[in-house]
């Protein structure tokens, strides 16, 4: 790989100021956020199909397009998850086609953020970073915490102190500092921005976000490279911050302007949980203003951002490809994970489920075709979200050690071959 | 009179104060008065119709001022003001 400067500049994304490539994330002038920006030119001599199926199946094979200046030094092995044909889970929707993206087998923490971690701890690296930190619901943290432990980076995680208890044990495993903070999520947001401006951290969704947002595009690269080296007509993602949708639609724009993929129409939809849904809210009402939401109530703890920073964007990227946005209810998002889980053997957290049973009403209203093909991606593992289904998944029949009580069990459901 | 944190990006025009004190019964006022201490703060914050920024969130006591009355909202002698970039997380 070459360490041609690929990667040129951070821009404002409201008025396409300039900045240096520093850790630095919001523009001085109108607070606008900062996204990274490339010599898409050089790039386009360079980065082919050859080039990209020659290399390690990770991330990183799309190296010219994500936003560090040398190697990458953290996370060298996250990314390329399967992506798997969703049959038996297509019947059950009533669509045509169904594809699972499922980054719940991602590297090294089940979930999609070790995409993201991975680019920002390589780029706090480069950058001179000792100590790194982030505000997150669970899965970023414990990517944070990994990621770091294995690159021997100190490291501080901030989450909101209610979460599942996977996602807690799940950060301190690794033996970085886990803070609780009393309050939602845009709480623990609002503090650490307040951390980062103090203190010299390199906080990978704050300082450090224009890095680390880019990473999510690499599953957008991944979907069209193992479909054949062509877009999915139609894109659900859940939405959070909604930063994941917008970088799907950046990830699917490049390989087209790049000419990796033949120009072709695609919908991103977005999903969220009915309990804080202030995006899907939003695109309901046709209006790009997001209200932010104050206390958060639903089981998708990984979703519950009140103040999505990425919502504006996100609502203009799904009206831009002509898709449109859903969100369900708690009963519906275990419906969901279940679902998931009997169809197609994949089992998801709460925001799977969101993904899943958003898409089953896209395909029921006709805003995903049903003779269509979608593809589904499903951010995180569904262990670390056990409390969510505990007892609604029935309980294990237990019995004594006896072929006797077995056959008693089991005389009404199968025949014994003779 | 309230106090207010002035995020990194703006402290350029504050000659990197962190917090200032600024007097006024209401945000707006408060925000006048420091547009007025500290000229082209009020731009970076609000936009031409005099709309508090999309990507700028302020802070009344820990209280986004979206759920008070934005601008309208009242501010006590005692109060804490901070201003905050809307862009991170997530």
């Amino acid at each position: 790989m070459s360490t041609k400067p690929w990667f040129s500049n951070l821009k404002c994304r409201e008025c396409g100021r300039l900045y240096e490539k520093e850790a630095i994330h919001i523009c001085e002038f109108d607070f606008g956020p900062l996204e990274a920006a490339y010599d898409y030119e050089a790039i386009r001599g360079v980065l082919t199909r050859d080039l990209i199926e020659s290399r390690p199946q990770t991330m990183w094979r799309y190296r010219e397009l994500l936003p560090i200046d040398g190697e990458p030094t953290v996370g060298t092995q996250v990314g390329f998850t399967p992506l798997v044909k969703a049959d038996r889970l297509a019947k059950a929707l009533g669509i045509r086609s169904l594809w699972i993206k499922n980054d719940s087998v991602n590297y090294p923490t089940l979930s999609f953020k070790d995409r993201v971690v991975s680019v920002a701890l390589s780029r706090a690296r480069e950058l001179g970073f000792e100590v790194v930190a982030c505000a997150s619901t669970g899965n970023l943290a414990n990517s944070v915490a990994a990621n770091a432990a294995n690159a021997g980076l100190k490291s501080y995680v901030l989450i909101p102190s209610n979460l599942e208890q996977g996602k807690v044990l799940g950060s301190l495993v690794y033996g970085t500092n886990v803070i609780g903070i009393k309050g939602p999520y845009d709480q623990v947001n609002r503090l650490c921005s307040e951390i980062a401006g103090k203190y010299g951290w390199g906080f990978v969704n704050v300082n450090l976000r224009p890095y680390y947002a880019e990473g999510s595009k690499t599953m957008g690269f991944e979907i069209a490279e193992q479909l054949g080296w062509r877009l999915p007509r139609h894109t659900v993602a859940c939405m959070a911050s909604g930063s994941l949708l917008t970088k799907l639609h950046k990830a699917y724009k490049e390989f087209t302007d790049l000419g990796i993929v033949e120009k072709s129409t695609f919908s991103i939809h977005g999903a969220q949980a009915t309990g804080c849904s202030p995006i899907s809210a939003a695109f309901k009402h046709g209006t790009d203003i997001v209200k932010p939401v104050q206390n958060p109530d639903t089981i998708a703890k990984s979703l519950a951002i009140g103040t999505p920073a990425d919502g504006y964007y996100a609502i203009r990227s799904m009206r831009e490809t002509g898709g449109s946005c859903e969100d369900c209810t708690d009963a519906e998002i275990v419906e969901g994970i279940k679902l998931l889980a009997e169809t197609t053997g994949i089992f998801a957290e709460t925001a799977g489920g969101v993904t899943v049973a958003c898409a089953k009403k896209l395909i029921a209203s006709g805003k995903i075709p049903a003779d269509e093909e979608a593809v589904l991606c499903i951010t995180g593992h569904g262990l670390k979200t056990q409390e969510a289904i505990t007892g609604k998944c029935g309980e294990p029949r237990v019995i004594g050690p006896s072929l006797r009580e077995f056959e008693a069990l089991v005389a009404d459901e199968v025949s014994i071959a003779s | 009179m309230p106090t207010v944190r002035i995020p990194a990006p703006l402290r350029k025009l504050t000659n990197d104060q962190e917090v200032v004190a600024a007097s006024g019964t209401t945000l707006g006022a408060v925000l006048d008065e420091l547009n007025t201490a500290y000229p082209g703060l009020g731009e970076r914050i609000l936009d031409e119709q005099g709309v508090i920024r999309r990507f700028v969130n302020i802070f009344v006591n820990d209280e986004d001022v979206r759920f008070l009355q934005e601008k309208e909202t009242p501010v006590k002698e005692t109060d804490e003001i901070s201003i905050v970039p809307a862009i991170a997380g997530g």
